[in-house]
């Protein structure tokens, strides 16, 4: 199994933490050797300015090399910082005074500004200036070295400090660039969380094309998902092209049969021949009806994204059904009973689908009541719904559970010798859960069955 | 008696073969208690003076015998520099010298919770520590004066000098700088704040000048009588000696007054340097500080002491100090001091 891929914001917050981290280093790096350098540079200063001071006092003579030490010289190095200080004059290759051992410049290219260098000496690391002048003595020109080291501590400590502070604006400008990073993050990706809302938003039958305004960015998803809808669209409208066409090329042939098995039925002379047609039209009619009900639950797969959205008159349309179902009803001396039809029920729906969904709950109804009962059926409004109620005296649930009997091609197990398709109250289901209504199943007290179906009233 | 005099006057030390330097005194404070460690200390002060401080010690360390040996302040630089003979803690007012030691490598670092309450002035690095601050002052007998008055300033006094030099032929003493660290330590600062420092000299040296070795040869001299005034000596010795003598004057000179920082210093190959450095805490510490005060009679290094004298110049520990002990340095100035003190 691959991995989920890192999300976009974790992955975004992370190279930028990354890039603010590199820079914090490089930051720190940076301040850490300026202020090194600084440092340096001021103690060099020092350093060379009381290396030139014993330089500048340097006088010929005929004796000898005069020297004279200035005190300020030494006590400004001290002043600078509390370190040790060494020093070496030399003459002609000859050390006159200070310290005999104290390294010379690499080069003995020291000339008259200062040479810096750094070396070990005694039991630690010195900074050092040389400067180089010529003195005459006995008029034979003499060169003298002037050779000051300072023990670097003082400079130490300032790097010490300054590795600190820059520690700590290095870690600052991570924090600050962590907080501007997570902002960032979010100000990037909104437009795609906007996009995606705009999108999630939508109605399940909205298939439009997605016209959300978005940056350039995000053009090419967005073309592409308007392409997918577009053909998600022509194959819906295929599938629903297909399903009527098929249902109308069962139905006809259908038709034709049972015309025809009517006619024989009356031409027919013996009374084996009759039941066999009776049998045939009894099958045809299964058959037609069980087409119809495939048609309907296609119709609701298939269209319930994209319902039609219209005013129904329930009570009109109860009316309606009821008329046309009663012959049939009578042929087994069972009685409608309809309420509630007088006033206009109206709810927001697709009328195909509401007809099919009531005309479902009937031919249930006169599938499995006994002969010679009452089915009542009945409209109301109940708050904001619109409740259809209708009762008979059939075998009742026999205890079973409503979502058992709501399944795709479930039959209750008392059904017994009724034809059925097992399609019926999935339908209903279907269309309630459609128009966001409601259905319930529930035993009739003293037998049969109470079907209520809620629709929300317009 | 607690303490036993081992050696008292010019006796050579004879702790090691090497240790060839010369010991004035060498004294040993026994443990109050069962002794454990000894604590030897070398020091240019004498005993008398900082043997209230050591019992003080001693005291809160009953388990510490304390060898308490006093040279002078070239013995004791070379005791440390030259022969590396390993003493727990140095004491000397010579700055200059114990200010090369450190700078030469020689003290070891020591930090304590004390060491670190001190001001900047008071320490260098973290290997020389200050504990008493001494002035050095002119001293005059006002009989000897015969009725001049005593002077306040340099100019005063080189005038005065100028004035009356029957007065003062033979009577003047003054450290010698050849002989003495502490004197040419004096002699170079002085040099150092004013040129009034060389005609002093010159006038000085017209007068046959009496030269020593010692604050207290001169304290001594003046109280007996055989000189007028004496100049550059340590307050600190002149002070207590003379506080009861309605003779002698001690004088803090107004154009400037020289201050000493006494410091001491835990050599590197210290036998025990944690004793030495106890040492020094203590005498850094509170009851150290009133112990040197009250007993000793030497002044403790403080910050406001030295704020309410104007005119007092405190000598500071940097590697200036270095520049005249320079071999050449050295040389010269003598030179010019003696050209300037013996020009008749």
């Amino acid at each position: 199994m691959s991995q989920a891929p890192l999300s976009l914001r974790l992955r975004l917050v992370l190279q930028l933490l990354g890039i603010a981290a590199v820079l914090a280093i490089l930051l720190y790096f940076t301040v850490r050797t300026i202020a090194e350098q600084a440092a340096e540079a001021t103690h060099d200063g020092v350093l060379g300015a009381a290396t030139l001071a014993i330089a500048e006092r340097l006088q010929g003579g005929d004796s000898g090399v005069g020297i004279d030490l200035p005190y300020e010289a030494f006590s400004i190095l001290g002043s600078i910082s509390a370190d040790r200080v060494f020093y070496r004059i030399e003459a002609a290759g000859k050390t006159l005074t200070g310290y005999a051992d104290l390294p010379l410049p690499p080069r003995t290219g020291a000339s008259v500004a200062p040479v810096f260098y750094t070396a070990p000496y005694r039991d630690t690391q010195v900074r050092i200036a040389a400067v180089k002048r010529t003195v005459l003595v006995a008029r034979v020109a003499v060169p003298v070295l002037v050779v000051v080291a300072q023990t670097q501590l003082g400079q130490d400590a300032i790097a010490q400090r300054v590795a600190r502070r820059a520690a700590l604006v290095g870690l600052g400008s991570f924090i600050l660039a962590a907080v501007l990073s997570l902002l960032t993050t979010g100000s990037v990706l909104r437009p795609i969380n906007r996009l995606a809302e705009a999108v999630g938003r939508r109605g399940p039958q909205d298939l439009r094309a997605v016209d959300h305004p978005t940056p350039a960015e995000l053009r090419p998803l967005v073309s592409a998902l308007n392409g997918f809808i577009a053909r998600l669209r022509g194959a819906l409208s295929r599938t629903e092209t297909f399903i009527a066409e098929a249902a109308h090329h069962i139905r006809t042939p259908l038709a034709t049969v049972r015309a025809r098995a009517e006619i024989a039925l009356r031409q027919a002379g013996s009374e084996d021949s009759r039941e066999t047609l009776r049998a045939v039209i009894r099958a045809v009619e299964e058959s037609s009806r069980s087409a119809g009900q495939l048609l309907d639950h296609a119709t609701v797969v298939y269209r319930s994204d994209r319902l039609a959205d219209e005013h129904v008159d329930l009570s009109a349309l109860i009316a309606r059904l009821v008329m046309a179902i009663e012959p049939i009803a009578e042929l087994r001396d069972l009685t409608i009973m309809v309420a509630g039809v007088e006033n206009k029920i109206v709810v927001r729906g697709d009328p195909p689908l509401i007809e099919s969904a009531v005309r479902n709950l009937l031919d249930n109804a006169i599938k499995y009541s006994a002969q010679e009962t009452q089915i009542d059926i009945g409209v109301e409004k109940k708050g904001k719904t619109a409740r259809i109620e209708l009762c008979d005296r059939g075998r009742g649930l026999a205890g079973q559970r409503q979502s058992r009997l709501t399944g795709r091609f479930q039959r209750g197990e008392n059904s017994g010798d009724v034809v059925g398709s097992g399609l019926g109250l999935t339908i209903v289901e279907e269309v309630a859960a459609a128009h966001a209504g409601r259905f319930e199943l529930t035993e009739r007290e003293g037998g049969g069955t109470c079907a209520r179906l809620f629709l929300p009233l317009v | 008696m607690r303490t036993i005099v081992l050696a008292i006057g010019l006796i050579t030390c004879l702790l090691s073969p090497a240790a060839a330097f010369v010991v004035e005194e060498e004294t040993l404070f026994p443990a109050t208690g069962v002794e454990t460690q000894i604590l030897s200390v070398l020091s240019t002060t004498d005993t008398a003076i900082l043997r209230p401080v050591i019992l003080g010690f001693q005291a809160r360390n009953s388990s510490v015998s304390v060898r308490y040996t006093v040279a002078s302040s070239q013995e004791v630089y070379a005791a440390i520099h030259d022969e590396g003979i390993g003493y727990d803690l140095v004491i000397s007012s010579a700055m200059d010298l114990q200010m090369k030691l450190a700078n030469d490598g020689f003290a070891a670092r020591y930090r304590s919770a004390l060491t670190d309450s001190i001001p900047n002035w008071a320490h260098w690095q973290d290997r020389l520590f200050a504990f008493a601050q001494e002035n050095v002052v002119l001293i005059v007998s006002r009989a000897g004066l015969n009725g001049l008055p005593v002077p306040q300033t340099r100019r005063d006094l080189i005038e005065m000098l100028r004035g009356h030099p029957e007065v003062f032929r033979g009577r003047i003493g003054t450290y010698d700088p050849k002989a003495s660290g502490a004197g040419y330590l004096f002699a170079t600062q002085d040099a150092r704040q004013s040129e009034s420092f060389w005609r002093l000299a010159e006038v000085m040296g017209g007068l046959s000048p009496r030269l020593y070795t010692s604050s207290n040869d001169m304290i001594s001299d003046l109280k007996q009588g055989r000189l007028v005034l004496a100049y550059n000596v340590l307050g600190s010795y002149a002070g207590p000696r003379l506080a009861d003598d309605p003779d002698a004057k001690v004088v803090e000179l107004e154009d400037y007054t020289l201050t000493l920082l006494r410091t001491g210093l835990v050599p590197v190959n210290a036998a025990a340097p944690n004793l030495g450095g106890a040492f020094l805490d203590f005498m850094i510490g509170t009851q150290g500080r009133r112990l040197l005060r009250d007993d000793a009679g030497l002044p403790p290094t403080d910050e406001m002491a030295l704020a309410s004298g104007p005119y007092l110049r405190p000598m500071r520990l940097d590697p200036g100090l270095l520049v005249f002990l320079d071999r050449i340095k050295r040389k010269a100035f003598l030179d010019e001091w003696s050209s300037a003190f013996s020009q008749n």
